[in-house]
């Protein structure tokens, strides 16, 4: 691969140095500027509220936000835990099942034309409007969030790993043919692989999705359970006018969906860095 | 050493193929592969003679007409396909792409490592082992399909234009490697090209196929000795032989269509 030696003493050329210190400029600025403005938006935010004073209960300063961060950082983290567990376990359980049905599918087609609408109807109907019959039809409150976290997630990995495992290059599966190979060994062999780029893909939708999938089903769940998530935290916050916390227990929501995504997208390049497109570095 | 040609080893007779659509894509052909062929199957595309290649290796069934292969019973190792693309699996390395075929008859990695390392040695990608394809050059890549297509030492190997899409001192280079490996080996090759050149170059039979529908339309028998080497490439026997089958080509393209009843419609 083309790295470029820069101690080598080879005189550049005005296009070529130019171009050099354009690349460093923006590994440089990739990270400093985001974090300028995040200051900059923070500070403008603390500036607004002292200069309109307004009440901290209508908006905190990023100070009171950050001191109740601290302050009530067991209850926080407890729901934080409660939120991180429910949406852990249906990314799990919505990769299980995505790439259970998909692998189905990929058996028969007769399958896939049979089974893929209701998968569709699942998808398209809001959780909200759903979750009121899983009320009614689930009585462990764990097992109400679980639920409707996956049924948000699971969409995701089953489209994109069918399609995945669809897509594979036609001469390939020739040549399988060719060689005697089994269903099994062609979908191990050859399929599988195939699709892991597209999986991998469902895969960071759906993290993000199972975290939103959590926190909404909570949200309705709240108002009816007992739950203790980072989601009935933000009401509970809400009712009480606690409005330092409710911002705290937002912050670590998106740190958590960052966090997922960061992860997911890591693992992604590690698995597909060597062969696949999309994980190479660009070269000239 | 004499142009080869030995025991028939496929005999095919009347082998057509007609697709759901209506399209003939093949019509009535009767060809004699004889051990140690190379023989080329040449004609403007459309004449069906990749269809041909597919139906020799069992993967699409005549219409009409049957294969009559000679010798013992064909086994599945015994043909080798080389496609048009390298057709490598990208997310595998040089060494699974070529143990591919063997993995799938259940043969270890390390049973398979001393036939795939002499094998890669012979198609010179000794050291690419752990390369994956995207690493490779087009004309290794290449290398790497047909070290695949090689693996199980089949006896036959099926070639669908295998070089069309690499340049010119590459393709000339992989010619001189697959003649020196069919020399070596003894396999059978068939092997569909649009390239007169390439075709007198590398076989001892080329059958110009025409086309609507594809049917076989004349032998040329090109006797010109092995080994053959870049000398051969720049004679005048090359030149002549490259001139008279060109010419066969050109009457092929312009042979009349043939109407379904199979008369010719040679009125227009």
């Amino acid at each position: 691969m083309a790295s470029i030696d820069q101690s080598a003493p080879v005189p550049l050329d005005a296009e070529e140095m130019r171009r050099l210190r354009a690349a460093r400029l923006e590994r440089i600025g990739k990270w400093v500027l985001p974090l300028a403005i995040m200051c900059l938006a923070i500070f403008l935010w603390d500036r607004i509220v002292v200069w309109n004073e307004i009440p901290h209960y209508i908006l905190p300063r990023p100070v009171d936000v950050l001191r109740a961060l601290i302050d009530d950082r067991e209850l926080l983290f407890t729901s934080l835990l409660t939120t991180l567990r429910i949406t852990g376990l249906s990314l799990l359980l919505a990769v299980v099942g995505g790439v259970g049905l998909a692998v189905l599918f990929a058996q028969s087609k007769w399958v896939e034309m049979s089974f893929f609408p209701f998968a569709i109807v699942l998808q398209v109907t809001p959780i909200v409007a759903i979750f009121p019959l899983i009320n009614i039809y689930v009585d462990n409150q764990t097992a109400k969030l679980l639920l409707c976290a996956w049924i948000v997630a699971f969409f995701p990995i089953l489209s994109n790993t069918t399609l995945g495992l669809n897509s594979v290059d036609r001469n390939l599966r020739d040549l399988f043919k060719l060689n005697g190979a089994t269903r099994w060994q062609e979908l191990w062999h050859l399929r599988v692989p195939a699709a892991m780029p597209y999986f991998l893909g469902g895969l960071k939708i759906a993290g993000g999705l199972a975290l939103i999938g959590a926190v909404v089903a909570e949200f309705v769940a709240g108002s009816a359970g007992q739950s203790s998530g980072l989601a009935s935290r933000i009401i509970e916050s809400g009712y009480r006018l606690r409005t330092a916390r409710l911002f705290a227990a937002l912050m670590l929501i998106s740190l958590t969906g960052i966090v997922i995504f960061m992860t997911l997208t890591w693992i992604s390049h590690m698995m597909l860095r060597r062969w696949h497109e999309s994980a190479l570095k660009q070269e000239r | 050493m004499k142009p080869a040609g030995g025991a028939p080893l496929l005999i095919m007779r009347a082998v057509g193929k007609t697709f759901s659509n209506g399209v003939t894509a093949l019509d009535r052909v009767d060809l004699t592969l004889r051990e140690g062929d190379f023989l080329s199957l040449l004609g403007p595309s459309g004449c069906g003679k990749s269809t041909a290649l597919r139906i020799i290796a069992g993967l699409s069934s005549p219409t009409t007409g049957v294969l009559d292969w000679r010798g013992p019973p064909l086994a599945q190792t015994d043909i080798g396909f080389v496609f048009q693309e390298p057709t490598l699996m990208p997310w595998a390395s040089v060494f699974d792409n070529v143990w591919l075929p063997l993995r799938l008859k259940g043969v270890s990695r390390r049973e398979a490592t001393p036939a795939i390392a002499e094998l890669l040695e012979r198609v010179h990608l000794t050291g690419f082992e752990n390369a994956v394809p995207r690493e490779l050059s087009g004309g290794m890549k290449m290398r790497v399909s047909i070290a695949r297509g090689l693996v199980t030492k089949p006896r036959v190997l099926l070639m669908d234009e295998p070089f069309a899409a690499l340049d010119e001192i590459t393709r000339f280079k992989l010619n001189n490697d697959l003649l020196e490996l069919w020399q070596d080996e003894r396999f059978t090759v068939v092997f569909v090209t649009h390239s007169v050149f390439e075709s007198v170059f590398l076989s001892n039979r080329i059958v110009v196929m025409a086309a609507r529908p594809g049917r076989v339309f004349e032998e040329v028998e090109v006797d010109a000795p092995y080994p053959r080497d870049e000398v051969f490439r720049t004679s005048a026997d090359y030149a002549a032989l490259c001139r008279k089958t060109s010419d066969v080509l050109g009457r092929a393209m312009d042979a009349p269509a043939l109407t379904k009843a199979g008369a010719f419609d040679g009125i227009h």
